[in-house]
């Protein structure tokens, strides 16, 4: 069994703070991470490469210092680790993201594809879903588990109120929650020889038979960002400090009836 | 170039889901600044019967696509009816909620049809001259606002947080055309099998339509942490919410959680407790009308935003409130 895992480098947004002055976001000092949901992807594919046995390839678009995410899903367990990096994919939105994932996939002939649900910078979980489109095969986003058979998978599928037990025939792909697993932690045999490994790198030209430049990259995006801003946030309201416990619950209440919520 | 603004209704069981509502009345402000008409796409097997009810709500039309396919959701049946319904009528806008459902759908849609979908807006407008969706957005958690227009593609998509937009008031005088669309499906477009639909055990916690939350966040410590915010939260009617950090660690059920990558709520009252007020969870809470912060930090960010700030210790001060809210209401009772 083949199976591909497309990670994405992100900020850890927890970290990003804005500089009250600019109305900017600092990304000095914030560290880069593997994108959470995309972690529990590896970590599913893992799963089925150490029951079934499968070989994990992953796969990451961006920038080439994101050989770091590769290295650790190498570490992590991963038999391959492909990183898509070119100028002519920069700025793309998710439309031209997984049209370039969509290419680079289609060269690996992979019975399964697995993504995380989405990334904590866009938070769009939109690039899982189009790739498979894209690819033309099935997709089941919000995976909370995901179980191999021979010829496909039965993916237990979250909605709000309830879930459903899905089954599809390979290929097909899936995307993961964070909250599905808990990822592994790399082993240290296992980052030693990721920090030595030679990662490919496919850029433009390689994929170039498979891809249409007027559909990649900023100029190729549909949607483009036209404005950015800090948010608004309310103004201060009543502050209370330095009274007793009595007399701050005794505000509140009267507040509270003010309001008539008692 | 299209025409009209759709609305895709999400059903589940033949039940409207209410965030199609609000994207009716949303539309319906949208649609004045277009001169155009507002379209409500009602999909699955049976639901014939609701299509009056959306024309109530704000839609001008109702495109209906009825079929035993449509039965449960499964993705490509659904993308197949709705590229189809894109096709016929060439929409200008086309809105979906931001659930699990549509945030599947939507951008298998979209790749179909190469247009362009900004997912999880929380503010649309048409700009007064291009006359083009400015489709806004949080992104980086929370941290930033983007606004993200659609030009050379359509129709101009988006998903919209549940609990966003304002329905409109149902009005039965209303009336409107319900069209229907046959689509030609094939036995090969169900590609994935669902073996099996489980509801979630238990009545599932709805704390978008609470209109008090008590929420808990790293301050609570623990599981144990919760139960003096259930008490407060029973004592006023409402329910109790949650900040990712108790979400994460295992605290407390993933349906409480209020934030970017939870729900958005706008309760009467949002009492947070222990809640330090990061950026991601704010975004889900900054609508609430009226804010009450408990923290032992003046200086968390929460503070600066809180219609009442109190500093102090939630865990003595959380069982007195509820004491001397009893107290309040025997009290008022004897009165």
């Amino acid at each position: 069994m083949k199976i591909a895992v497309c990670i994405k480098q992100v900020p850890d947004t927890t970290e990003v703070r804005l500089d009250p002055k600019t109305n900017t976001l600092i990304r000095d000092g914030v560290p880069s991470i593997i994108n959470p949901d995309d972690k529990a992807a590896l970590e599913a594919a893992l799963r089925i490469k150490d029951g079934a046995g499968a070989s994990v390839t992953a796969i990451c678009m961006g920038p080439p210092q994101a050989d770091v995410a590769l290295r650790e899903a190498l570490a992590m367990g991963c038999d391959n680790a492909i990183l898509l990096s070119a100028r002519e994919f920069g700025g793309s939105d998710t439309y031209a993201t997984a049209t370039i994932l969509a290419a680079a996939l289609k060269k690996g002939d992979y019975d399964l594809i697995i993504a995380g649900r989405q990334a904590i910078d866009g938070d769009t979980a939109q690039v899982g879903p189009q790739v498979a489109e894209r690819l033309g095969i099935p997709q089941i986003s919000y995976a909370e588990e995901i179980r191999a058979e021979a010829d496909g998978v039965v993916v237990k599928r979250q909605y709000e109120d309830c879930y459903h037990l899905i089954e599809a025939k390979f290929p097909c792909l899936v995307t993961v929650l964070a909250e599905a697993v808990q990822p592994r932690h790399m082993t240290v045999r296992g980052t030693v020889e990721a920090y030595a490994a030679d990662i490919p790198v496919l850029g433009f030209e390689d994929l170039k038979d498979g891809l249409n430049p007027d559909w990649i990259g900023l100029k190729g995006s549909p949607t483009n960002v036209v404005k950015s801003f800090a948010k608004q946030l309310k103004g201060q309201g009543i502050r209370l400090a330095g009274l007793s416990e009595d007399e701050a619950v005794n505000t509140i209440v009267q507040k509270l009836d003010e309001l008539c919520i008692i | 170039m299209g025409k009209d603004i759709y609305v895709v209704i999400e059903q589940r069981k033949g039940r409207v889901q209410k965030v199609g509502l609000e994207l009716l009345g949303e539309a319906q402000r949208l649609a004045a600044d277009l001169g155009q008409q507002v379209v409500a796409v009602l999909m699955g097997h049976n639901v014939a019967q609701k299509a009056q009810g959306l024309v109530h709500s704000g839609a001008d039309r109702v495109i209906l696509v009825d079929d035993p396919m449509l039965e449960t959701y499964v993705t490509e049946p659904y993308a197949r009816a709705l590229t189809a319904v894109i096709e016929k009528f060439d929409p200008e806008i086309l809105l979906f909620g931001a659930t699990s459902i549509g945030r599947d759908l939507a951008p298998r849609v979209a790749a179909r049809v190469h247009t362009g979908l900004t997912a999880d807006c929380t503010a649309l407008e048409i700009d007064p001259e291009e006359k083009l969706l400015l489709m806004t957005r949080p992104a980086f958690g929370g941290n930033l606002m983007a606004t993200i227009v659609c030009r050379d593609y359509r129709p101009q998509m988006a998903t919209v947080r549940p609990g966003v937009m304002k329905r409109l008031e149902p009005d039965a005088a209303r009336t409107g055309a319900v069209e229907k669309l046959e689509v030609a499906f094939t036995p090969a477009d169900m590609n994935v099998k669902v073996q099996q639909v489980c509801q979630h055990e238990g009545k599932a916690v709805d704390i978008t339509a609470a209109k008090v939350l008590v929420a808990g966040g790293r301050g609570v410590g623990g599981p144990d942490g919760y139960a003096p915010l259930h008490a407060l939260a029973a004592e006023l009617s409402g329910e109790v919410a949650a900040t990712r950090i108790g979400v994460d660690s295992g605290w407390i059920e993933k349906d409480r959680q209020v934030g970017q990558t939870g729900k958005t709520v706008r309760p009467q009252l949002y009492m947070a407790c222990g809640v330090s007020g990061a950026l991601q969870h704010v975004a889900g809470m900054e609508e609430s009308d009226f804010i009450i912060a408990i923290n032992r930090d003046e200086n968390a960010p929460i503070m600066a935003m809180a219609d009442l700030a109190v500093v102090g210790d939630l865990n003595t001060m959380v069982p007195k409130l509820t004491r001397a809210i009893q107290q309040h209401k025997a009290q008022k009772a004897q009165d």
